[in-house]
Protein backbone atom coordinates (compact mmCIF):
# COMPACT_ATOMS: atom_id res chain seq x y z
CA UNK A 1 0.00 0.00 0.00
CA UNK A 2 1.32 3.32 -1.12
CA UNK A 3 2.17 6.02 1.42
CA UNK A 4 -1.01 8.42 0.47
CA UNK A 5 -2.96 5.73 0.93
CA UNK A 6 -2.03 4.90 4.65
CA UNK A 7 -1.77 8.39 5.02
CA UNK A 8 -5.85 8.58 4.14
CA UNK A 9 -6.61 5.32 5.86
CA UNK A 10 -5.19 6.63 8.99
CA UNK A 11 -6.58 10.53 8.95
CA UNK A 12 -10.13 8.85 8.25
CA UNK A 13 -9.86 6.41 11.15
CA UNK A 14 -8.86 8.68 13.70
CA UNK A 15 -11.30 11.79 12.64
CA UNK A 16 -14.44 9.27 11.63
CA UNK A 17 -14.98 7.51 15.28
CA UNK A 18 -18.67 6.76 14.37
CA UNK A 19 -17.84 5.64 10.95
CA UNK A 20 -14.86 3.53 12.76
CA UNK A 21 -17.83 2.05 15.29
CA UNK A 22 -20.06 1.63 12.37
CA UNK A 23 -17.36 -0.38 10.40
CA UNK A 24 -16.47 -2.55 13.55
CA UNK A 25 -20.33 -3.16 13.57
CA UNK A 26 -20.79 -4.38 10.47
CA UNK A 27 -17.39 -6.30 10.38
CA UNK A 28 -18.46 -8.09 13.38
CA UNK A 29 -21.72 -9.05 11.31
CA UNK A 30 -19.93 -9.80 8.56
CA UNK A 31 -17.93 -12.15 10.49
CA UNK A 32 -21.21 -13.72 11.95
CA UNK A 33 -22.65 -13.94 8.04
CA UNK A 34 -19.84 -16.27 7.89
CA UNK A 35 -20.68 -18.22 10.34
CA UNK A 36 -23.72 -18.75 10.15
CA UNK A 37 -24.44 -19.01 6.04
CA UNK A 38 -23.24 -22.20 5.91
CA UNK A 39 -24.50 -23.27 9.66
CA UNK A 40 -28.46 -22.95 8.31
CA UNK A 41 -27.03 -24.77 4.83
CA UNK A 42 -26.39 -27.64 6.10
CA UNK A 43 -28.54 -27.54 9.17
CA UNK A 44 -31.40 -27.64 6.50
CA UNK A 45 -30.03 -29.72 3.88
CA UNK A 46 -28.08 -32.33 6.18
CA UNK A 47 -29.37 -32.37 9.36
CA UNK A 48 -33.43 -31.61 9.32
CA UNK A 49 -33.35 -34.61 6.42
CA UNK A 50 -32.23 -36.93 9.11
CA UNK A 51 -34.99 -36.07 11.17
CA UNK A 52 -37.21 -36.84 8.18
CA UNK A 53 -35.99 -39.75 7.77
CA UNK A 54 -36.60 -40.62 11.17
CA UNK A 55 -39.73 -39.20 11.43
CA UNK A 56 -41.18 -41.10 8.17
CA UNK A 57 -39.63 -44.39 9.48
CA UNK A 58 -42.47 -44.38 11.93
CA UNK A 59 -44.84 -43.85 9.99
CA UNK A 60 -46.85 -46.52 7.70
CA UNK A 61 -47.21 -47.06 4.19
CA UNK A 62 -49.99 -45.80 2.07
CA UNK A 63 -51.13 -45.97 -1.45
CA UNK A 64 -50.89 -42.06 -2.04
CA UNK A 65 -48.79 -39.43 -3.06
CA UNK A 66 -46.11 -38.89 -1.30
CA UNK A 67 -46.39 -43.17 -0.11
CA UNK A 68 -46.96 -43.08 3.68
CA UNK A 69 -49.15 -41.38 6.25
CA UNK A 70 -48.57 -37.84 7.06
CA UNK A 71 -46.63 -37.94 10.69
CA UNK A 72 -46.59 -34.97 13.23
CA UNK A 73 -47.92 -32.28 10.64
CA UNK A 74 -48.77 -29.25 13.29
CA UNK A 75 -51.46 -28.58 10.54
CA UNK A 76 -54.40 -29.42 12.95
CA UNK A 77 -53.64 -28.03 16.24
CA UNK A 78 -52.55 -29.74 19.12
CA UNK A 79 -55.36 -32.09 19.02
CA UNK A 80 -54.84 -33.34 15.97
CA UNK A 81 -50.75 -33.39 16.47
CA UNK A 82 -51.55 -35.69 19.61
CA UNK A 83 -54.01 -38.05 17.59
CA UNK A 84 -51.02 -38.64 14.84
CA UNK A 85 -48.67 -39.13 18.13
CA UNK A 86 -50.42 -42.23 18.84
CA UNK A 87 -50.52 -43.54 15.34
CA UNK A 88 -46.76 -43.55 15.41
CA UNK A 89 -45.38 -47.08 15.00
CA UNK A 90 -42.36 -49.22 14.79
CA UNK A 91 -43.88 -51.53 12.72
CA UNK A 92 -41.23 -50.71 10.33
CA UNK A 93 -38.65 -51.81 12.70
CA UNK A 94 -39.88 -54.89 13.81
CA UNK A 95 -40.61 -56.11 9.81
CA UNK A 96 -37.12 -55.71 9.95
CA UNK A 97 -36.16 -58.11 12.51
CA UNK A 98 -38.59 -60.00 11.42
CA UNK A 99 -37.51 -60.90 7.69
CA UNK A 100 -34.21 -62.63 8.25
CA UNK A 101 -33.07 -60.53 4.86
CA UNK A 102 -32.16 -57.23 6.12
CA UNK A 103 -30.61 -58.87 9.33
CA UNK A 104 -28.11 -60.68 6.91
CA UNK A 105 -27.47 -57.87 3.88
CA UNK A 106 -26.56 -55.95 7.16
CA UNK A 107 -23.98 -58.48 8.42
CA UNK A 108 -22.97 -59.28 4.97
CA UNK A 109 -22.34 -55.46 4.50
CA UNK A 110 -20.24 -55.17 7.50
CA UNK A 111 -17.93 -58.17 6.39
CA UNK A 112 -17.83 -57.09 2.71
CA UNK A 113 -16.95 -53.65 3.82
CA UNK A 114 -14.00 -54.92 6.93
CA UNK A 115 -12.29 -57.40 4.35
CA UNK A 116 -12.68 -54.83 1.48
CA UNK A 117 -10.69 -52.25 3.99
CA UNK A 118 -8.12 -54.88 5.12
CA UNK A 119 -7.31 -55.57 1.46
CA UNK A 120 -6.90 -52.02 0.08
CA UNK A 121 -5.07 -51.41 3.23
CA UNK A 122 -2.60 -54.43 2.06
CA UNK A 123 -2.93 -53.40 -1.62
CA UNK A 124 -2.39 -49.71 -0.98
CA UNK A 125 0.66 -49.93 1.74
CA UNK A 126 2.97 -50.53 -0.36
CA UNK A 127 2.18 -48.37 -2.86
CA UNK A 128 1.98 -45.35 -0.22
CA UNK A 129 5.36 -46.92 1.14
CA UNK A 130 7.24 -46.68 -1.87
CA UNK A 131 5.82 -43.10 -3.17
CA UNK A 132 6.97 -42.10 0.04
CA UNK A 133 10.48 -43.28 -0.47
CA UNK A 134 11.03 -42.18 -4.04
CA UNK A 135 13.07 -39.43 -5.09
CA UNK A 136 11.74 -36.09 -4.08
CA UNK A 137 11.43 -34.86 -7.56
CA UNK A 138 9.08 -37.33 -8.90
CA UNK A 139 6.26 -37.24 -5.60
CA UNK A 140 4.63 -34.66 -6.62
CA UNK A 141 4.20 -36.56 -10.51
CA UNK A 142 3.41 -39.87 -8.36
CA UNK A 143 0.85 -38.37 -6.11
CA UNK A 144 -1.29 -36.77 -9.21
CA UNK A 145 -0.99 -40.22 -10.97
CA UNK A 146 -2.54 -41.66 -7.85
CA UNK A 147 -5.35 -38.68 -7.79
CA UNK A 148 -6.26 -38.31 -11.28
CA UNK A 149 -8.41 -41.87 -11.34
CA UNK A 150 -10.32 -40.69 -8.60
CA UNK A 151 -11.62 -37.68 -10.98
CA UNK A 152 -12.52 -39.83 -13.66
CA UNK A 153 -15.96 -40.74 -13.31
CA UNK A 154 -16.36 -44.05 -10.21
CA UNK A 155 -19.60 -45.49 -12.38
CA UNK A 156 -17.48 -45.44 -15.48
CA UNK A 157 -14.57 -47.09 -13.40
CA UNK A 158 -16.64 -50.40 -11.99
CA UNK A 159 -18.32 -50.33 -15.37
CA UNK A 160 -14.54 -50.83 -16.89
CA UNK A 161 -14.39 -53.93 -14.61
CA UNK A 162 -17.57 -55.92 -16.15
CA UNK A 163 -15.47 -56.01 -19.45
CA UNK A 164 -12.61 -57.68 -17.81
CA UNK A 165 -14.65 -59.52 -15.21
CA UNK A 166 -17.28 -61.18 -17.39
CA UNK A 167 -16.93 -65.46 -18.56
CA UNK A 168 -16.27 -64.17 -21.98
CA UNK A 169 -14.24 -61.26 -20.24
CA UNK A 170 -10.64 -59.90 -21.13
CA UNK A 171 -9.57 -61.82 -18.30
CA UNK A 172 -11.03 -64.80 -18.80
CA UNK A 173 -9.51 -64.73 -22.60
CA UNK A 174 -6.35 -63.89 -21.24
CA UNK A 175 -6.09 -66.88 -18.74
CA UNK A 176 -7.45 -69.54 -21.38
CA UNK A 177 -5.14 -68.02 -24.18
CA UNK A 178 -2.10 -68.60 -21.76
CA UNK A 179 -3.28 -71.99 -20.66
CA UNK A 180 -3.71 -71.16 -16.99
CA UNK A 181 -6.98 -72.25 -16.50
CA UNK A 182 -9.35 -74.64 -19.02
CA UNK A 183 -12.60 -73.40 -18.24
CA UNK A 184 -13.92 -69.78 -17.92
CA UNK A 185 -13.51 -68.42 -14.12
CA UNK A 186 -16.83 -67.18 -12.64
CA UNK A 187 -16.26 -63.99 -11.66
CA UNK A 188 -18.41 -61.57 -12.24
CA UNK A 189 -21.69 -61.32 -9.76
CA UNK A 190 -19.76 -63.07 -7.20
CA UNK A 191 -18.45 -61.26 -3.65
CA UNK A 192 -15.15 -61.30 -5.27
CA UNK A 193 -15.80 -58.94 -7.72
CA UNK A 194 -17.20 -56.48 -5.41
CA UNK A 195 -13.97 -57.03 -3.33
CA UNK A 196 -12.12 -56.48 -6.37
CA UNK A 197 -14.70 -53.41 -7.18
CA UNK A 198 -14.36 -52.14 -3.69
CA UNK A 199 -10.57 -51.87 -3.63
CA UNK A 200 -9.78 -50.85 -6.84
CA UNK A 201 -12.26 -47.58 -6.20
CA UNK A 202 -11.36 -46.88 -3.20
CA UNK A 203 -7.33 -47.46 -2.97
CA UNK A 204 -6.91 -43.80 -3.54
CA UNK A 205 -8.80 -43.07 -0.21
CA UNK A 206 -6.19 -46.05 1.08
CA UNK A 207 -3.57 -43.94 0.05
CA UNK A 208 -3.42 -40.69 0.00
CA UNK A 209 -3.29 -40.52 4.43
CA UNK A 210 -0.79 -43.74 4.17
CA UNK A 211 0.93 -41.71 1.88
CA UNK A 212 0.92 -38.02 3.90
CA UNK A 213 1.84 -39.97 7.17
CA UNK A 214 4.86 -41.78 5.61
CA UNK A 215 6.40 -38.67 4.34
CA UNK A 216 6.49 -36.70 7.24
CA UNK A 217 8.59 -39.81 9.04
CA UNK A 218 11.76 -39.43 9.79
CA UNK A 219 14.00 -41.65 7.70
CA UNK A 220 16.99 -41.72 9.77
CA UNK A 221 15.14 -43.62 12.68
CA UNK A 222 15.07 -46.82 10.49
CA UNK A 223 19.06 -45.88 9.50
CA UNK A 224 19.86 -45.37 13.37
CA UNK A 225 17.83 -49.17 13.65
CA UNK A 226 19.47 -50.75 10.77
CA UNK A 227 22.64 -49.39 12.23
CA UNK A 228 22.06 -50.72 16.25
CA UNK A 229 21.37 -54.12 14.37
CA UNK A 230 18.05 -54.80 13.85
CA UNK A 231 16.54 -56.58 10.59
CA UNK A 232 14.49 -54.33 8.16
CA UNK A 233 11.00 -56.17 8.90
CA UNK A 234 11.29 -55.69 12.38
CA UNK A 235 12.37 -51.80 11.73
CA UNK A 236 9.52 -51.69 10.00
CA UNK A 237 7.03 -53.29 12.40
CA UNK A 238 8.67 -51.56 15.35
CA UNK A 239 9.53 -48.23 13.96
CA UNK A 240 7.64 -47.65 10.50
CA UNK A 241 4.38 -49.37 10.90
CA UNK A 242 3.70 -47.66 14.15
CA UNK A 243 4.26 -44.10 12.68
CA UNK A 244 2.08 -44.45 10.26
CA UNK A 245 -1.11 -45.48 12.43
CA UNK A 246 -2.70 -42.59 11.82
CA UNK A 247 -2.87 -42.70 8.46
CA UNK A 248 -3.70 -46.40 8.11
CA UNK A 249 -6.95 -45.15 10.60
CA UNK A 250 -7.91 -42.56 8.54
CA UNK A 251 -7.38 -44.67 5.05
CA UNK A 252 -9.33 -47.47 6.65
CA UNK A 253 -12.31 -45.27 8.10
CA UNK A 254 -12.51 -43.28 4.64
CA UNK A 255 -12.80 -46.67 2.69
CA UNK A 256 -15.00 -48.61 5.39
CA UNK A 257 -17.71 -46.26 6.28
CA UNK A 258 -18.54 -45.69 2.79
CA UNK A 259 -18.02 -49.05 1.61
CA UNK A 260 -20.73 -50.54 4.11
CA UNK A 261 -23.48 -48.44 2.48
CA UNK A 262 -21.78 -49.34 -0.98
CA UNK A 263 -24.80 -49.37 -4.32
CA UNK A 264 -23.12 -49.07 -7.26
CA UNK A 265 -20.45 -51.67 -7.31
CA UNK A 266 -22.93 -54.66 -5.61
CA UNK A 267 -25.38 -53.22 -8.33
CA UNK A 268 -23.23 -53.82 -10.99
CA UNK A 269 -20.34 -55.95 -10.30
CA UNK A 270 -22.09 -58.47 -7.60
CA UNK A 271 -25.38 -59.22 -9.70
CA UNK A 272 -28.45 -60.20 -7.73
CA UNK A 273 -26.53 -63.33 -5.93
CA UNK A 274 -25.38 -60.98 -3.61
CA UNK A 275 -26.79 -59.45 -0.80
CA UNK A 276 -25.73 -55.95 0.57
CA UNK A 277 -27.48 -53.04 2.47
CA UNK A 278 -27.24 -50.35 -0.35
CA UNK A 279 -28.85 -52.30 -2.25
CA UNK A 280 -31.21 -53.48 -0.48
CA UNK A 281 -32.12 -49.69 0.18
CA UNK A 282 -32.52 -48.69 -3.50
CA UNK A 283 -34.83 -51.92 -4.12
CA UNK A 284 -37.35 -51.23 -1.02
CA UNK A 285 -37.23 -47.34 -2.61
CA UNK A 286 -37.52 -47.55 -6.28
CA UNK A 287 -38.71 -51.22 -6.45
CA UNK A 288 -41.37 -51.71 -3.99
CA UNK A 289 -41.83 -48.08 -3.62
CA UNK A 290 -42.09 -48.86 -0.07
CA UNK A 291 -40.51 -45.36 1.90
CA UNK A 292 -41.27 -46.13 5.26
CA UNK A 293 -39.02 -49.03 5.42
CA UNK A 294 -36.37 -47.70 3.17
CA UNK A 295 -36.20 -45.02 5.75
CA UNK A 296 -35.94 -47.36 8.81
CA UNK A 297 -33.12 -49.06 6.90
CA UNK A 298 -31.43 -46.12 6.49
CA UNK A 299 -31.80 -45.35 9.98
CA UNK A 300 -30.23 -48.34 11.22
CA UNK A 301 -27.68 -47.63 9.09
CA UNK A 302 -26.64 -44.93 9.94
CA UNK A 303 -26.84 -46.22 13.75
CA UNK A 304 -24.07 -48.98 12.64
CA UNK A 305 -21.85 -46.17 11.12
CA UNK A 306 -22.29 -43.50 13.54
CA UNK A 307 -19.10 -44.82 15.98
CA UNK A 308 -17.17 -44.93 12.88
CA UNK A 309 -17.98 -41.37 11.37
CA UNK A 310 -17.31 -40.24 14.69
CA UNK A 311 -13.67 -41.88 15.33
CA UNK A 312 -13.61 -40.36 11.50
CA UNK A 313 -14.39 -36.95 12.71
CA UNK A 314 -12.01 -36.79 15.78
CA UNK A 315 -9.29 -38.31 13.67
CA UNK A 316 -9.98 -35.00 11.45
CA UNK A 317 -10.33 -32.71 13.90
CA UNK A 318 -6.82 -33.97 15.59
CA UNK A 319 -4.72 -34.28 12.10
CA UNK A 320 -5.91 -30.17 11.91
CA UNK A 321 -4.97 -29.63 15.13
CA UNK A 322 -1.58 -31.22 14.19
CA UNK A 323 -1.28 -29.08 10.70
CA UNK A 324 -1.45 -25.97 12.99
CA UNK B 1 18.90 -40.77 -6.21
CA UNK B 2 17.36 -41.59 -2.99
CA UNK B 3 19.57 -45.39 -1.89
CA UNK B 4 15.71 -46.13 -0.46
CA UNK B 5 14.28 -46.42 -3.38
CA UNK B 6 14.52 -50.28 -4.19
CA UNK B 7 13.38 -52.28 -6.11
CA UNK B 8 10.71 -53.58 -4.34
CA UNK B 9 8.78 -50.01 -4.28
CA UNK B 10 9.78 -49.63 -7.52
CA UNK B 11 7.82 -53.23 -8.58
CA UNK B 12 5.03 -52.12 -5.91
CA UNK B 13 4.25 -48.55 -7.34
CA UNK B 14 4.70 -50.26 -11.04
CA UNK B 15 2.04 -52.86 -10.03
CA UNK B 16 0.00 -50.34 -8.20
CA UNK B 17 -0.47 -47.91 -11.18
CA UNK B 18 -1.03 -50.37 -13.65
CA UNK B 19 -4.26 -51.91 -11.10
CA UNK B 20 -5.16 -48.32 -11.11
CA UNK B 21 -4.85 -47.71 -14.74
CA UNK B 22 -5.19 -50.63 -17.01
CA UNK B 23 -9.23 -51.13 -16.75
CA UNK B 24 -9.30 -47.15 -17.65
CA UNK B 25 -6.98 -48.19 -20.61
CA UNK B 26 -9.27 -50.95 -22.08
CA UNK B 27 -12.17 -49.18 -21.82
CA UNK B 28 -10.76 -46.25 -23.73
CA UNK B 29 -9.49 -48.94 -26.18
CA UNK B 30 -12.59 -50.82 -26.67
CA UNK B 31 -14.78 -47.47 -27.43
CA UNK B 32 -12.69 -47.62 -30.89
CA UNK B 33 -13.84 -50.99 -31.34
CA UNK B 34 -15.21 -52.52 -34.54
CA UNK B 35 -17.05 -54.83 -33.36
CA UNK B 36 -20.35 -54.61 -31.66
CA UNK B 37 -18.87 -57.36 -29.02
CA UNK B 38 -17.20 -55.01 -26.52
CA UNK B 39 -14.10 -57.73 -25.49
CA UNK B 40 -13.41 -58.91 -28.84
CA UNK B 41 -11.32 -56.75 -31.37
CA UNK B 42 -12.63 -56.15 -34.45
CA UNK B 43 -11.08 -53.82 -35.95
CA UNK B 44 -10.15 -50.05 -35.76
CA UNK B 45 -13.55 -47.47 -35.67
CA UNK B 46 -14.87 -44.45 -34.65
CA UNK B 47 -18.21 -45.20 -35.71
CA UNK B 48 -19.64 -45.41 -32.15
CA UNK B 49 -18.18 -41.82 -31.32
CA UNK B 50 -20.89 -40.83 -34.56
CA UNK B 51 -23.52 -42.94 -32.93
CA UNK B 52 -22.95 -40.95 -29.52
CA UNK B 53 -23.66 -37.48 -31.21
CA UNK B 54 -26.68 -38.92 -32.62
CA UNK B 55 -28.06 -40.25 -29.87
CA UNK B 56 -30.52 -37.42 -28.69
CA UNK B 57 -31.56 -38.54 -25.02
CA UNK B 58 -27.63 -38.96 -24.17
CA UNK B 59 -26.81 -35.42 -25.36
CA UNK B 60 -29.67 -34.14 -23.56
CA UNK B 61 -28.45 -35.36 -20.34
CA UNK B 62 -25.16 -34.30 -20.91
CA UNK B 63 -25.85 -30.73 -21.32
CA UNK B 64 -28.09 -31.15 -17.61
CA UNK B 65 -25.39 -32.42 -16.45
CA UNK B 66 -23.22 -29.67 -17.16
CA UNK B 67 -25.50 -27.17 -15.86
CA UNK B 68 -26.08 -29.35 -13.14
CA UNK B 69 -22.52 -29.50 -12.59
CA UNK B 70 -21.46 -25.79 -13.13
CA UNK B 71 -23.94 -24.15 -11.12
CA UNK B 72 -23.92 -26.15 -7.72
CA UNK B 73 -19.70 -26.35 -8.15
CA UNK B 74 -20.20 -22.69 -8.20
CA UNK B 75 -22.90 -22.10 -5.24
CA UNK B 76 -20.75 -25.17 -3.28
CA UNK B 77 -17.15 -23.16 -3.67
CA UNK B 78 -18.94 -20.28 -2.02
CA UNK B 79 -20.56 -21.66 0.51
CA UNK B 80 -17.41 -24.14 1.03
CA UNK B 81 -15.02 -21.43 1.71
CA UNK B 82 -17.24 -20.01 4.29
CA UNK B 83 -17.34 -23.08 5.97
CA UNK B 84 -13.79 -23.33 5.79
CA UNK B 85 -13.15 -19.87 7.26
CA UNK B 86 -15.52 -20.89 10.10
CA UNK B 87 -13.70 -24.20 10.96
CA UNK B 88 -9.87 -21.97 11.14
CA UNK B 89 -10.95 -18.59 12.17
CA UNK B 90 -14.21 -19.18 14.40
CA UNK B 91 -12.56 -21.43 17.18
CA UNK B 92 -15.31 -20.46 19.88
CA UNK B 93 -18.74 -20.60 18.93
CA UNK B 94 -21.74 -22.51 20.27
CA UNK B 95 -22.31 -25.43 18.03
CA UNK B 96 -18.73 -25.40 16.98
CA UNK B 97 -18.76 -29.46 17.57
CA UNK B 98 -22.16 -29.95 15.34
CA UNK B 99 -21.09 -27.77 12.51
CA UNK B 100 -17.45 -29.63 12.08
CA UNK B 101 -19.46 -32.68 12.65
CA UNK B 102 -22.20 -31.56 9.65
CA UNK B 103 -18.81 -30.48 7.20
CA UNK B 104 -17.09 -33.89 7.89
CA UNK B 105 -20.36 -36.65 7.76
CA UNK B 106 -21.13 -36.21 4.33
CA UNK B 107 -17.38 -36.79 2.88
CA UNK B 108 -17.92 -40.59 3.95
CA UNK B 109 -21.21 -40.47 4.57
CA UNK B 110 -23.09 -43.63 2.23
CA UNK B 111 -24.69 -42.20 -0.71
CA UNK B 112 -28.06 -43.86 -0.12
CA UNK B 113 -28.54 -42.19 2.87
CA UNK B 114 -27.67 -38.72 1.88
CA UNK B 115 -29.97 -39.30 -1.09
CA UNK B 116 -32.90 -40.44 0.64
CA UNK B 117 -33.23 -38.02 3.27
CA UNK B 118 -32.55 -35.58 0.76
CA UNK B 119 -35.72 -36.40 -1.25
CA UNK B 120 -37.41 -37.06 1.82
CA UNK B 121 -36.90 -33.22 2.46
CA UNK B 122 -37.80 -31.78 -1.01
CA UNK B 123 -41.36 -34.01 -0.72
CA UNK B 124 -41.59 -32.80 2.68
CA UNK B 125 -41.15 -28.97 1.77
CA UNK B 126 -43.44 -29.95 -1.44
CA UNK B 127 -40.46 -29.00 -3.94
CA UNK B 128 -41.18 -30.99 -7.34
CA UNK B 129 -38.23 -33.27 -8.13
CA UNK B 130 -36.12 -32.02 -11.06
CA UNK B 131 -33.02 -30.03 -11.99
CA UNK B 132 -33.28 -27.20 -8.74
CA UNK B 133 -33.66 -30.57 -6.25
CA UNK B 134 -30.47 -32.29 -8.44
CA UNK B 135 -28.47 -29.09 -7.63
CA UNK B 136 -29.30 -28.39 -4.12
CA UNK B 137 -28.65 -31.89 -2.98
CA UNK B 138 -24.88 -31.20 -5.08
CA UNK B 139 -24.37 -28.24 -3.94
CA UNK B 140 -24.92 -29.79 -0.26
CA UNK B 141 -22.32 -32.81 -0.66
CA UNK B 142 -19.89 -31.14 -2.66
CA UNK B 143 -19.69 -27.89 -0.20
CA UNK B 144 -17.95 -30.07 2.11
CA UNK B 145 -15.49 -31.31 -0.19
CA UNK B 146 -14.36 -27.85 -0.79
CA UNK B 147 -14.52 -26.86 2.72
CA UNK B 148 -11.72 -29.79 3.35
CA UNK B 149 -10.02 -28.57 0.42
CA UNK B 150 -9.63 -24.93 1.34
CA UNK B 151 -9.34 -25.28 5.37
CA UNK B 152 -5.70 -27.35 4.67
CA UNK B 153 -4.92 -24.27 2.75
CA UNK B 154 -5.85 -22.08 5.60
CA UNK B 155 -4.32 -23.65 8.48
CA UNK B 156 -0.86 -22.79 6.54
CA UNK B 157 -1.71 -19.65 5.99
CA UNK B 158 0.30 -16.62 7.29
CA UNK B 159 -1.81 -14.36 9.25
CA UNK B 160 0.74 -11.74 9.61
CA UNK B 161 0.03 -10.51 6.19
CA UNK B 162 -3.68 -9.76 6.94
CA UNK B 163 -2.88 -8.58 10.58
CA UNK B 164 -0.16 -6.01 8.71
CA UNK B 165 -2.86 -4.57 5.90
CA UNK B 166 -5.42 -4.17 8.92
CA UNK B 167 -2.85 -2.29 10.84
CA UNK B 168 -2.11 0.08 7.88
CA UNK B 169 -6.21 0.29 8.16
CA UNK B 170 -7.75 -1.79 5.56
CA UNK B 171 -10.95 -2.64 7.20
CA UNK B 172 -11.11 -6.47 7.00
CA UNK B 173 -13.79 -7.47 4.63
CA UNK B 174 -11.17 -5.67 2.12
CA UNK B 175 -8.07 -7.38 3.82
CA UNK B 176 -10.41 -10.12 3.05
CA UNK B 177 -10.36 -9.86 -0.86
CA UNK B 178 -6.95 -8.15 -1.40
CA UNK B 179 -4.56 -10.35 0.86
CA UNK B 180 -6.64 -13.42 2.05
CA UNK B 181 -8.38 -14.75 -1.22
CA UNK B 182 -5.59 -14.34 -4.07
CA UNK B 183 -3.63 -16.25 -1.32
CA UNK B 184 -6.50 -19.01 -1.00
CA UNK B 185 -7.22 -18.63 -4.62
CA UNK B 186 -5.68 -22.07 -6.08
CA UNK B 187 -7.30 -24.24 -2.85
CA UNK B 188 -10.10 -22.96 -4.35
CA UNK B 189 -10.11 -23.28 -7.86
CA UNK B 190 -9.16 -27.00 -7.22
CA UNK B 191 -12.09 -26.96 -4.64
CA UNK B 192 -14.18 -25.77 -7.54
CA UNK B 193 -13.23 -28.86 -9.66
CA UNK B 194 -13.66 -31.30 -7.29
CA UNK B 195 -16.51 -30.09 -6.79
CA UNK B 196 -17.70 -30.16 -10.58
CA UNK B 197 -16.34 -33.67 -11.04
CA UNK B 198 -17.88 -35.42 -8.21
CA UNK B 199 -21.48 -33.62 -9.00
CA UNK B 200 -20.61 -34.57 -12.52
CA UNK B 201 -20.13 -38.61 -11.21
CA UNK B 202 -22.77 -38.74 -9.20
CA UNK B 203 -25.46 -41.61 -9.69
CA UNK B 204 -27.16 -42.15 -6.52
CA UNK B 205 -27.94 -38.93 -4.82
CA UNK B 206 -29.12 -37.92 -8.48
CA UNK B 207 -31.10 -40.54 -8.60
CA UNK B 208 -32.65 -40.25 -5.49
CA UNK B 209 -33.13 -35.95 -6.29
CA UNK B 210 -33.91 -35.94 -9.80
CA UNK B 211 -37.42 -35.89 -11.55
CA UNK B 212 -38.68 -36.25 -15.27
CA UNK B 213 -36.61 -33.56 -17.49
CA UNK B 214 -34.01 -34.16 -15.17
CA UNK B 215 -32.23 -37.08 -16.13
CA UNK B 216 -28.15 -36.33 -15.80
CA UNK B 217 -25.59 -38.55 -17.93
CA UNK B 218 -24.67 -40.96 -14.92
CA UNK B 219 -28.34 -41.78 -14.57
CA UNK B 220 -28.51 -42.28 -18.22
CA UNK B 221 -24.93 -44.53 -18.63
CA UNK B 222 -26.32 -46.48 -15.09
CA UNK B 223 -29.63 -47.33 -17.17
CA UNK B 224 -27.91 -48.35 -20.35
CA UNK B 225 -25.15 -50.61 -18.28
CA UNK B 226 -27.62 -52.35 -16.91
CA UNK B 227 -28.79 -53.68 -20.09
CA UNK B 228 -25.47 -54.68 -21.23
CA UNK B 229 -21.95 -53.66 -22.18
CA UNK B 230 -21.96 -51.54 -25.24
CA UNK B 231 -18.76 -50.02 -27.39
CA UNK B 232 -21.15 -47.05 -27.42
CA UNK B 233 -20.81 -46.18 -23.65
CA UNK B 234 -17.39 -46.73 -23.79
CA UNK B 235 -17.14 -44.07 -26.03
CA UNK B 236 -19.39 -41.78 -23.80
CA UNK B 237 -16.87 -42.75 -21.59
CA UNK B 238 -13.89 -41.88 -23.14
CA UNK B 239 -15.26 -38.54 -23.68
CA UNK B 240 -15.91 -38.01 -19.70
CA UNK B 241 -12.38 -39.26 -19.28
CA UNK B 242 -10.47 -37.12 -21.74
CA UNK B 243 -12.48 -34.14 -20.70
CA UNK B 244 -11.46 -34.25 -16.67
CA UNK B 245 -7.85 -35.57 -17.71
CA UNK B 246 -7.58 -32.57 -19.48
CA UNK B 247 -8.94 -30.19 -17.42
CA UNK B 248 -6.94 -31.70 -14.24
CA UNK B 249 -3.63 -31.73 -15.86
CA UNK B 250 -4.10 -27.74 -17.08
CA UNK B 251 -5.17 -27.17 -13.62
CA UNK B 252 -2.61 -28.47 -12.26
CA UNK B 253 0.32 -27.32 -14.96
CA UNK B 254 -0.51 -23.78 -13.93
CA UNK B 255 -0.77 -23.95 -10.09
CA UNK B 256 2.91 -25.37 -10.54
CA UNK B 257 3.98 -22.24 -12.56
CA UNK B 258 1.74 -19.96 -10.31
CA UNK B 259 3.92 -22.06 -7.04
CA UNK B 260 7.52 -21.08 -9.17
CA UNK B 261 6.20 -17.61 -9.23
CA UNK B 262 5.55 -17.26 -5.84
CA UNK B 263 8.77 -19.21 -4.79
CA UNK B 264 10.59 -16.42 -7.14
CA UNK B 265 8.60 -13.42 -5.73
CA UNK B 266 9.26 -14.41 -2.06
CA UNK B 267 13.07 -15.12 -2.86
CA UNK B 268 12.89 -11.74 -4.71
CA UNK B 269 11.32 -9.97 -1.55
CA UNK B 270 13.62 -11.71 0.91
CA UNK B 271 16.45 -10.59 -1.32
CA UNK B 272 14.86 -6.59 -1.89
Amino acid sequence: MSNAAVTAAATSQATDAGKSALARLSAAFIGRLVIIIPYLWLVFFFLIPFIIVFKISLSQTAIAIPPYTPVLDFGDGLSGFLAQLKQLSIDNYTWLTQDALYFNAYVTSVIVAAISTVLTLLVGYPIAYGMARAPATLRPTLLMLVILPFWTSFLIRVYAWIGILKPEGLLNQLLLATGVISQPLIVLNTYTAIFIGIVYSYLPFMVLPLYSSLEKMDYSLIEAAKDLGCPPTSAFWKITFPLSVPGVIAGCLLVFIPAVGEFVIPDLLGGSQTLMIGKTLWNEFFANRDWPVSSAVAVILLLLLIVPIMLFQRAQARAQEQDK
Amino acid sequence: MNPTWSRFNITSIVLGFAFLYLPIVLLVVFSFNESKLVTVWGGFSTKWYVALFHNQGLMDATWVTARVAVISATVATVLGTLAALTLTRYTRFKGRMLFSGMVFAPLVMPEVITGLSLLLLFVAVGLDRGFLTVTLAHITLTMCFVAVVVQSRLVTFDRSLEEAAMDLGAPPVKTFFQITLPVIMPAIVSGWMLAFTLSLDDLVIASFTSGPGATTLPMKIYSQVRLGVTPEINAACTILIAVVAVGVIIASLANKRREVQRQRDEQAAQRG
